[in-house]
């Protein structure tokens, strides 16, 4: 693998970590397996262009897409999960039949075409790393991830909300019967998923692209990640989009059509060791 | 389900009042092409290989405790290997037919081998997974699979060319499929992996080699999905990656649930509303994904147990619902 090659599997990692952790961050704390994660990339990716060709700055796109899929995953948990809680198939099938509903949504808005969203000036073209000459938004992406995993490692592990978190993850009803409103950290911890989710979708979106079936195709990384690392892991995580971002860039330039399988297989290889992932912990409850 | 301990005559594993139902729906459904349209009879036939997928499903989901979301993948794949063999290589259709069936079986085999040290959301995960990596070959590797276009290619014999005669073939075989399915749930087993849904751990304390028998639930059912997936390709004559998508496995998912999990042949009353309710939403609006997943979310909402299962509730509550704690 050539350092280009090296690179665009960092920044593709970086990417979806940054999808990856909302997603595990509520699998791992609410116990719900958010089908619709993939749904909420691509829609936060089309509301990101949205707002960033209407107003010519990325940032504001960037928190228009944060904003839109939080509030969507605020509709989401508290208008339709809260019905089903506690009984984890039903959640899962739940935000299945969401997503749907989300993706023939955003094909009715957005029509089948691909879009691209712009990129600002100063991202623009390339600069030379480690000899060879790389484009300077993949680079932003990448950094973005850096400084998202350094934002959750500190919110996790040195907030008052992240030990919540983080005591929730391990058992809920024990931090809730100790007089902490648990009902509000998952829905801080559901919003602040989503939100990644569309933070994701934004900064995708300017490097692989919008259509409609990239929700699947983000989804099926996402799942992979989580498989790989872990029920609600930081760490595991990071490993797991670090592992999947470079397979799957290997995959790429060795068999094109197959890349998939190189996913695949380190999954399978995984599983049969570590049923929980790398660095799963089963449920306590 | 029915008491499997009584002491009435039966034959072929059932009672005399069971064999009579069943002599009068398999009359009405063989009854059926001479009172509908061509296009009905297609839409009858659909519902009887959609309901075969839905039995599949329910096969793990109702009798293992584990709900498939691959299984839409499996169907697919048997779809893409007949008409690859029939249209591509010229094999003949009933060598095409096997062959569907034989690769259906190894996909879920090797599913099975993944997924059956996993239970609850971690297996749904995993087989949704599995699932997509199929779909993403089928979309990827344009050379063998045709890419976003799908194959095309006549594959039904050219007995079964017309509808009647088709829905006929299916309906034959749907039959055969159904009794064998309802004979592997009620087989010891069958029992066994009730046994292993109700409590995996108990099972494997009693000396029960828990994985395996899930494997061999799983590779059964698989081969019951690669059947259903043969004809549906013969139907169609046509596959395209949407075939192996999501989508399916979550429409059979859902024609499952809606028929009632664990109610076996529920699977096509879930079926029948279902593919009745596209059709109709079809002729009004392109939206079907969007009602597709309002159906989803409302059942799941309202009425986890399925049509018929909801039914028993209603029947057995008005009979003063004693036993009614079965329901996890």
């Amino acid at each position: 693998m050539s350092t280009f090659q090296l690179l665009n599997g960092l920044t593709f990692a970086a990417l979806l970590f940054v999808v990856a952790s909302g997603f595990t961050l509520i699998f791992g704390l609410l116990r719900i397996v958010n089908l619709a994660h993939g749904a909420l990339y691509l829609l936060g990716g089309y509301v990101g262009f949205a707002v960033a060709t209407k107003t010519g700055s990325f940032a504001l796109g960037g928190l228009g897409a944060m904003a839109a899929i939080a509030a969507i995953g605020l509709v989401l948990d508290q208008g339709l999960l809260r019905f089903v809680r506690g009984n984890e198939l039903r959640q899962v099938l739940l935000t299945l039949g969401f997503a749907f509903v989300l993706n023939d949504m955003a094909l009715v808005i957005w029509g089948g075409d691909s879009f691209t969203v712009p990129i600002p000036q100063m991202l623009k073209g390339g600069m030379r790393v480690f000899g060879t000459f790389y484009p300077t938004y993949r680079l932003f992406v990448l950094a973005t991830g850096i400084v998202v995993f350094a934002g959750l490692w500190l919110l996790l592990n040195h907030t008052r909300l992240g030990a919540l978190i983080r005591a929730g993850v391990d058992d809920a009803e024990m931090v809730e019967a100790s007089g902490v409103n648990i009902r509000r950290v998952f829905l801080v911890t559901f919003l602040l998923g989503s939100a990644l989710a569309g933070l994701g979708g934004l900064m995708g979106g300017a490097f692989l692209s919008l259509y409609p079936s990239a929700d699947a195709e983000i989804l099926v990384f996402s799942l992979a990640i989580v498989i790989i690392g872990g029920r609600g892991s930081l760490v595991g995580v990071g490993v797991g989009s670090l592992l999947v971002g470079l397979l799957n860039t290997l995959g790429q330039v060795m068999f094109p059509e197959l890349a998939y399988f190189v996913i695949f297989g380190p999954m399978a290889l995984l599983l049969a060791f570590r049923p929980l992932g790398l660095f799963g912990r089963a449920a306590t409850t | 389900m029915t008491d499997v301990g009584s002491a009435e005559m039966k034959i072929a594993g059932m009672t005399g009042c069971a064999i009579g139902v069943v002599l009068v729906v398999l009359a009405v459904a063989a009854a059926l092409p001479f009172v509908l349209s061509n296009y009905q009879v297609g839409l009858a036939t659909e519902m009887l290989i959609f309901g075969m997928l839905a039995m599949s499903i329910d096969i793990l989901a109702g009798f293992a405790g584990r709900t498939s979301l691959g299984h839409g993948a499996i169907f697919g794949v048997s779809g893409y290997v007949v008409v690859y063999a029939s249209a591509q290589a010229g094999l003949p259709p009933a060598v095409a037919f096997v062959l569907g069936m034989i690769a259906a079986t190894f996909v879920a085999i090797i599913f099975a081998l993944l997924a059956v040290r996993t239970s609850g959301v971690y297996f749904l995960l995993l087989t949704l997974a599995l699932g997509m990596i199929v779909w993403g070959i089928c979309l990827r590797w344009t050379q063998v699979t045709g890419g976003e276009n799908g194959m095309r290619g006549d594959v039904r014999p050219a007995f079964l060319v017309t509808h009647r005669a088709f829905y006929w073939a299916v309906l034959v075989a749907t039959t055969f499929v159904s009794y064998a399915m309802w004979r592997f749930v009620r087989s010891p087993f069958g029992l066994t992996l009730l046994g292993i849904r109700d409590s995996e751990s108990r099972m494997k304390s009693l000396g029960y080699n828990v994985p395996l028998h899930l494997f061999l639930g799983f590779a059964v059912s698989g081969f019951f999905a690669g059947i259903a997936g043969a004809l549906y390709a013969m139907f169609n004559n046509f596959v395209s990656p949407s075939t192996v998508a999501l989508a399916q496995s979550v429409e059979g998912v859902l024609m499952m649930i809606a028929g009632g999990v664990g109610t076996l042949f529920g699977g096509f009353v879930g079926a029948a509303a279902i593919i009745t309710l596209e059709n109709v939403v079809s002729a009004y609006t392109e939206r079907w994904q969007t009602v597709l997943g309002l159906t989803f979310i409302v059942i799941m909402i309202f009425a986890p147990e399925g049509i018929i299962g909801t039914l028993r509730v209603i029947l057995t509550r008005g009979q003063g619902d004693k036993e009614h704690s079965k329901n996890k």
